[in-house]
C-alpha cells in the first residue's frame, strides 16, 4: 500500500523515550527514517520527557499521572504515537487507561491515545504493512525479546520478520530468548547481584549462539546487556534493531567507542 | 511461621553464592518448566480452561460465605466437624486441642502450606506430640530443620548428596547404617523408615487443594501416597485449609484439576487425587473415627473485594515460581516465609504486614512470565505494583530511592529544565568516557558498574540533535 | 469457636459489600447450582475411552492386561508375582465383583483390609477414566482403602464397561449408583512416585510400587 499524497500520509508523533534521548540518539533517527520511508510524516514533540514508568513502578501514582497527562496532551493530536520501545509503549497502551480509571475525561483521552500507540517495529508491520527494508548488515545476530514488548504488546514475530529482509543478516535464536535480562528499571540497582546473575545468564545464552551481534527493541535491556558484555570482554556488538533496519550502523555499537581500551 | 522477609536482600545474596543451592536450582530450568510446556502443548483446550477456572473461582469468591456454609453443612452431614479460625494462633490452638482430646502422642503430616502458615509442628511439639512429616520433601527438610523452599517440592534446594548425608545422620536409629547415594535407594529407605511412622500415628493432618461445597469433601493432589496413608491409618484426620479453597461442585473441581497438575509438574493427573469426606462409615473396615476441617482466614477475608482479590484464585500450583528468574536465581528461603516466588511476594506482605516485608514486592523486574503461566490468570505483576503503591503511600520507601525518584519526577515535569540538565549530563558522561564508549566507574552508579560497564552517551541528546537538524534543513 | 465463625463470615460479607443476607432469588440460584452440578469444558480426545485409558495409564508406568473372562485372572496375577519375585500371597478385597475368580491353589488368599506387611493386593474399581488413565476406587466394606496404599503391589480388576470418557462422568455415575460420597474417592493414575530428589522421577514412594490393571472384556 503506497501513500503518496501529503494529506493522506499518517502523522506520527515520535515518542523518543528518555533512554534513547540520552544514551543513543541514533535510534531516534533510525525510527524517523523507517517511518518516513514507510510514508509517514514524522514530528517530534519537543517537550516530551518520560512516559512515567519509573514513577509508576515505584508506586508513585501521583507523579505518574502528572507525567501521563503531559504525554497525552503532547501526543493526542497525532494519528499515531510510535516509540522504539516496548516498555514505554506498554506503559502508554496498557497502563495509562488504568491510571485514570475513575476520572473521565482523562480516562477517555488515555483510552484514545492507547488505541493509537505502537511499538515501532510492530507498527511498521501490523499497521503500515511494511514487509521488508532495503538495508544491509553482514553477519550473524541474535535477538532479545524485551519482556514488556513481548508480554504486554505481543511483539515477537514482527522484528524477526523485518530483520529477515535485511541483506546479509542471519538471525539465530538464543536459548531462553524470552527470559528477562535482569534490567527491570530500578530493580538492577536495588538488587544488583540478582540482576547481575540474570544478565550473566543472558550473556551466556548470547555467547552460546556464536552470533557477532545482539539486537533488541528496548534501550533499557540493551544498555544492561551491552554493559555486561563489554565488562566480560565480549566482542559481540550491540545495536537496537531499528538501527540495523534503517541501515544506520556506521557508528560503533552500544558501549563501543571510537577508541580502544 | 516467623517471617524473615525483611532480610530478603541479604539472604538472596547469600543464596547466589551457595554452590550447592545453585546446582539444585539449575535443575528447575529443565525440570518443571519444560514438562509444563509439553503438557500445555498437548492440551488444545488449556487456554480456554484457564478462563473457565478463573470464572469458577470468581463466582465462588463472590459468594464465599454461602459456599463455606454449604461446605460446613455437608461436612457435618457426613459426620465430620468444622472449626473456624480467624488467626494463625487460633488455628494452632484448635489443632492442638483436637490432638489432646484424642490423646494423641504421634501425628503424621501430609504436605500442608497452611500448616506451615500456622506453625502447627512447633505448636504440637510444644504440647508434647511427635510430628512426622511424610511427604518426602517435607521429611527431608524436617531432618534438616529448615523451612520449605517451594510450595510443592519443599526440598528442591537440596542436592542428592545433601540428602544422602541427612539420611546417614538420622537413620542410624532406624537400623540403617550405610550411606544411600542412588535416588532409588534413597526413596526406598525413606519408604521403609516412614512406614513405621504411618502405622503408629494417632492423628493424621493433611492440607487441601480444594474443599467441595456440594458434599463437604476435602481434596488432596499427591504423587507419593503419603497423604492417603496419613488420612486413612490414624484414628483422627484433620484437614487444615484456607477459606479460599472452597469450590462449588465436583464438576468444578474436575475443571481446575486439569489445570493444576499440568501447571505444577507437567502431569496430566497426579498419581493420587483423593476426595475425603467425614470419618469412616459404620461398616467400613478402615479409616479414621473422626474427621475435622480447620478453616483458616488469616487475612483472606480482607483481600476479598479489594485490590488484591485476584490472589485468592491461587491454586498453589507453583508455576509462577518455577518460571520466575528471580526465584530461579535465589531459591525460596530468601523470601523468608511460607510462600516464595511471585505468589509469595504478594501473599507474604498481605498476611504478615507490608511494613515487615518491604523487599518482596520490589524484588521483581515485572517481566510478567508468572502471569503468563498462571493457570488462574492472576495478574501478579499488577499486584506487586499495588503493594509498591501501598509502600509509597505509607511512606515506607527508604529515603535514598525516594529522593532519587522525587528528583527524577521534579525534572521530568519541567521539560526545559530537564533538557538543560540532561544536555549537560550527557556531555559530561561522553567526556568522561573519552571516546571509549563506556565507563567502568561512575560516582553514585556503583550498583550498576559493579557488574557492568555503563555505555556512554554520544555527547548530545536526540532532542538537541533533532532541533539542530531541523534548524539546519529549515523545515 | 462460634465467635470466629461469625467473625470470619461477617468479614467476608463486609468485604463483599453485602449489608444484609443474600436475596432469596440469588440464594435459590446458588442452591440450584449445587443441587444440579453441570460439567464445564471437557477436553476432546480421538480414541475410544478404553483405548485412551490404556495409552494414558501405560504412559505413567501402569501395567495393563486385557482378559476375556475371570478364568484368566489367576494366571495373570501369578505371572505378575513371579515376574517381580513376590510371594504367592494375596490380600483380596471382600468385593462380590471378585467372587467369580478361581484362584490357583498355589495362592494363599485372604479377604480383608490391608496391614503394613502385605505384599500384593487385588481389588476391583468403581470406574476407569478414559481421559486420564485413572482408576476410581471408593471406600466401602467391600473395598477398604488400605488395600490401595499399604501393599507393595496393587492389582485392580476393572470391567471394561466401567470405563467412562471423562472425569465428570465418574460423578454422574457415582451420584446415580451410590448417592452420597463414601469416605474416600481415590483417583489412582499409576504407581506411587516422587521427584523430590533432584527432580528425578522415582517410582515406589509410599504407595504401591507397581499398579497392574486387569481389564475384563466380558463385563
Amino acid at each position: 500500500m503506497s501513500i503518496t499524497s501529503p494529506s493522506t500520509r499518517p502523522r506520527v508523533g515520535l515518542f523518543v523515550t528518555c533512554l534513547v534521548d540520552l544514551f543513543r540518539p541514533n535510534v531516534g533517527f533510525a525510527a524517523v527514517k523507517l517511518l518516513q520511508d514507510a510514508g509517514c510524516q514524522v514530528e517530534v514533540p519537543p517537550l516530551q520527557v518520560c512516559c512515567g514508568q519509573p514513577a509508576y513502578n515505584s508506586g508513585d501514582g501521583a507523579d505518574t499521572r502528572v507525567l501521563a497527562r503531559r504525554v497525552i496532551e503532547a501526543f493526542e493530536g497525532y494519528d499515531y504515537l510510535v516509540a522504539p520501545s516496548g516498555s514505554c509503549v506498554g506503559m502508554i497502551k496498557e497502563h495509562y487507561p488504568r491510571l485514570f480509571a475513575t476520572s473521565a475525561p482523562w480516562q477517555g483521552r488515555a483510552d484514545a491515545l492507547s488505541r493509537k500507540s505502537f511499538e515501532l517495529m510492530s507498527f511498521l508491520t501490523d499497521v503500515l504493512h511494511v514487509t521488508g527494508v532495503s538495508a544491509r548488515y553482514a553477519g550473524t545476530a541474535t535477538y532479545h525479546d524485551s519482556c514488556s514488548g513481548l508480554r504486554e504488546l505481543g511483539v515477537r514475530d514482527q522484528p524477526r520478520a523485518l530483520l529477515a529482509s535485511v541483506e546479509g543478516l542471519s538471525v539465530t535464536e538464543m536459548r531462553d530468548a524470552n527470559v528477562c535480562c535482569g534490567f527491570g528499571g530500578s530493580f538492577c540497582v536495588k538488587f544488583p547481584r540478582i540482576s547481575q546473575r540474570m544478565v550473566s545468564d543472558k550473556v551466556r545464552s548470547i555467547s552460546d549462539t556464536g552470533a557477532a551481534t545482539l539486537l533488541g527493541g528496548d534501550m533499557g535491556c540493551l544498555l544492561n546487556m551491552a554493559g555486561r558484555l563489554k565488562r566480560a570482554g565480549s566482542p559481540v556488538k550491540v545495536y537496537h534493531a531499528a538501527e540495523v533496519l534503517a541501515g544506520l550502523t556506521q557508528l560503533p555499537g552500544i558501549g563501543d567507542g571510537t577508541k580502544a581500551d | 511461621m516467623q517471617s524473615n522477609a525483611h532480610d530478603f536482600k541479604r539472604r538472596a545474596d547469600v543464596a547466589l553464592e551457595d554452590m550447592e543451592l545453585q546446582k539444585a536450582l539449575g535443575l528447575l530450568k529443565t525440570g518443571f518448566t519444560l514438562k509444563r510446556a509439553d503438557a500445555v502443548a498437548a492440551l488444545p483446550e488449556f487456554q480456554a480452561l484457564r478462563g473457565v477456572g478463573r470464572e469458577i473461582k470468581e463466582h465462588t469468591l463472590a459468594h464465599l460465605d454461602f459456599y463455606l456454609e454449604a461446605f460446613e453443612r455437608n461436612v457435618r452431614a457426613s459426620g465430620g466437624h468444622v472449626h473456624w479460625a480467624s488467626s494463625v494462633e487460633e488455628a494452632r490452638a484448635i489443632v492442638v486441642q483436637i490432638c489432646r482430646d484424642a490423646g494423641a502422642k504421634r501425628v503424621t503430616k501430609g504436605k500442608s502450606m497452611v500448616g506451615e502458615e500456622i506453625g502447627v509442628n512447633e505448636a504440637l511439639e510444644a504440647a508434647g506430640v511427635d510430628v512426622l512429616e511424610t511427604d518426602l520433601g517435607e521429611y527431608i527438610i524436617q531432618l534438616a530443620n529448615e523451612p520449605p523452599s517451594h510450595i510443592i517440592a519443599p526440598a528442591i534446594h537440596k542436592t542428592k548428596a545433601q540428602i544422602t548425608e541427612l539420611f546417614y545422620k538420622h537413620h542410624a536409629k532406624h537400623g540403617k547404617t550405610a550411606r544411600v547415594t542412588e535416588v532409588a535407594a534413597i526413596v526406598n529407605e525413606a519408604r521403609e523408615v516412614l512406614r513405621e511412622g504411618f502405622l503408629a500415628a494417632d492423628v493424621g493432618i493433611t492440607g487441601a487443594n480444594f474443599l467441595v461445597a456440594e458434599n463437604g469433601a476435602a481434596v488432596i493432589v499427591t504423587n507419593e501416597g503419603n497423604g492417603d496413608l496419613t488420612n486413612t491409618l490414624p484414628r483422627v484426620h484433620i484437614v487444615t485449609a484456607g477459606i479460599e479453597k472452597v469450590v462449588p461442585t465436583l464438576e468444578d473441581v474436575s475443571t481446575i484439576l486439569r489445570l493444576l497438575a499440568r501447571s505444577a509438574t507437567g502431569q496430566q493427573m497426579s498419581v493420587y487425587t483423593t476426595f475425603s469426606s467425614g470419618p469412616k462409615r459404620r461398616e467400613d473396615l478402615d479409616g479414621p473415627d473422626a474427621f475435622h476441617v480447620v478453616l483458616l482466614d488469616n487475612g483472606r477475608s480482607e483481600m476479598l473485594g479489594n485490590e488484591f482479590h485476584e490472589m485468592l484464585r491461587c491454586i498453589r500450583c507453583s508455576a509462577c515460581m518455577n518460571h520466575c528468574p528471580v526465584y530461579g536465581a535465589v531459591g525460596g528461603h530468601a523470601y523468608g516465609w511460607v510462600y516464595p516466588g511471585p505468589m509469595g511476594a504478594v501473599l507474604t506482605p498481605l498476611m504478615v504486614g507490608i511494613e515487615k516485608t518491604m523487599p518482596l514486592p520490589n524484588a521483581c523486574t515485572l517481566n510478567g512470565r508468572c502471569q503468563e503461566v498462571c493457570p488462574m490468570q492472576i495478574p501478579l505483576p499488577a499486584m506487586l505494583r499495588r503493594l509498591r503503591e501501598r509502600e509509597f503511600d505509607e511512606g515506607l520507601m527508604p529515603w535514598l530511592p525516594r529522593a532519587g525518584l522525587a528528583a527524577w519526577a521534579f525534572l521530568a515535569r519541567r521539560p526545559r529544565l530537564y533538557r538543560a540538565v540532561t544536555g549537560f549530563g550527557v556531555k559530561a558522561l561522553a567526556w568522561l568516557a573519552r571516546g571509549k564508549g563506556r565507563l567502568r566507574h561512575l560516582p553514585l552508579a556503583g550498583a550498576w558498574t559493579a557488574a557492568r560497564d555503563l555505555p556512554a552517551p554520544a555527547g548530545e541528546t536526540f532532542q538537541q540533535a533533532w532541533q539542530r537538524r531541523q534548524r539546519g534543513s529549515g523545515s | 469457636m462460634t465467635g470466629s465463625r461469625e467473625q470470619v463470615l461477617a468479614n467476608i460479607r463486609r468485604s463483599l459489600r453485602r449489608a444484609g443476607p443474600l436475596a432469596d432469588s440469588v440464594r435459590a440460584g446458588l442452591e440450584a447450582r449445587l443441587a444440579s452440578p453441570q460439567a464445564n469444558l471437557k477436553p476432546h480426545y480421538e480414541a475410544d475411552p478404553d483405548a485412551h485409558f490404556e495409552i494414558r495409564l501405560r504412559a505413567v508406568s501402569g501395567i495393563v492386561t486385557r482378559v476375556q473372562g475371570p478364568g484368566e485372572i489367576s494366571g495373570v496375577v501369578e505371572a505378575h508375582v513371579q515376574a517381580f519375585g513376590l510371594p504367592l500371597e494375596l490380600v483380596l478385597a471382600p468385593d462380590p465383583d471378585l467372587d467369580d475368580i478361581a484362584w490357583s491353589n498355589r495362592f494363599k488368599v485372604e479377604r480383608r483390609a490391608a496391614v503394613g506387611s502385605d505384599q500384593t493386593s487385588v481389588t476391583s474399581a468403581f470406574a476407569g477414566v478414559g481421559e486420564t488413565g485413572s482408576l476410581v476406587l471408593l471406600s466401602s466394606p467391600r473395598s477398604p482403602t488400605t488395600l490401595n496404599f499399604l501393599p507393595e503391589d496393587h492389582l485392580i480388576v476393572l470391567a471394561r464397561s466401567r470405563i467412562v470418557p471423562h472425569i465428570e462422568d465418574v460423578w454422574t455415575r457415582l451420584r446415580a449408583e451410590i448417592g452420597a460420597l463414601p469416605r474416600t474417592v481415590n483417583f489412582i493414575t499409576g504407581p506411587s512416585k516422587t521427584g523430590d530428589v533432584e527432580q528425578v522421577i522415582q517410582e515406589g514412594a509410599h504407595g504401591p510400587r507397581r499398579l497392574h490393571v486387569i481389564l475384563r472384556e466380558d463385563r
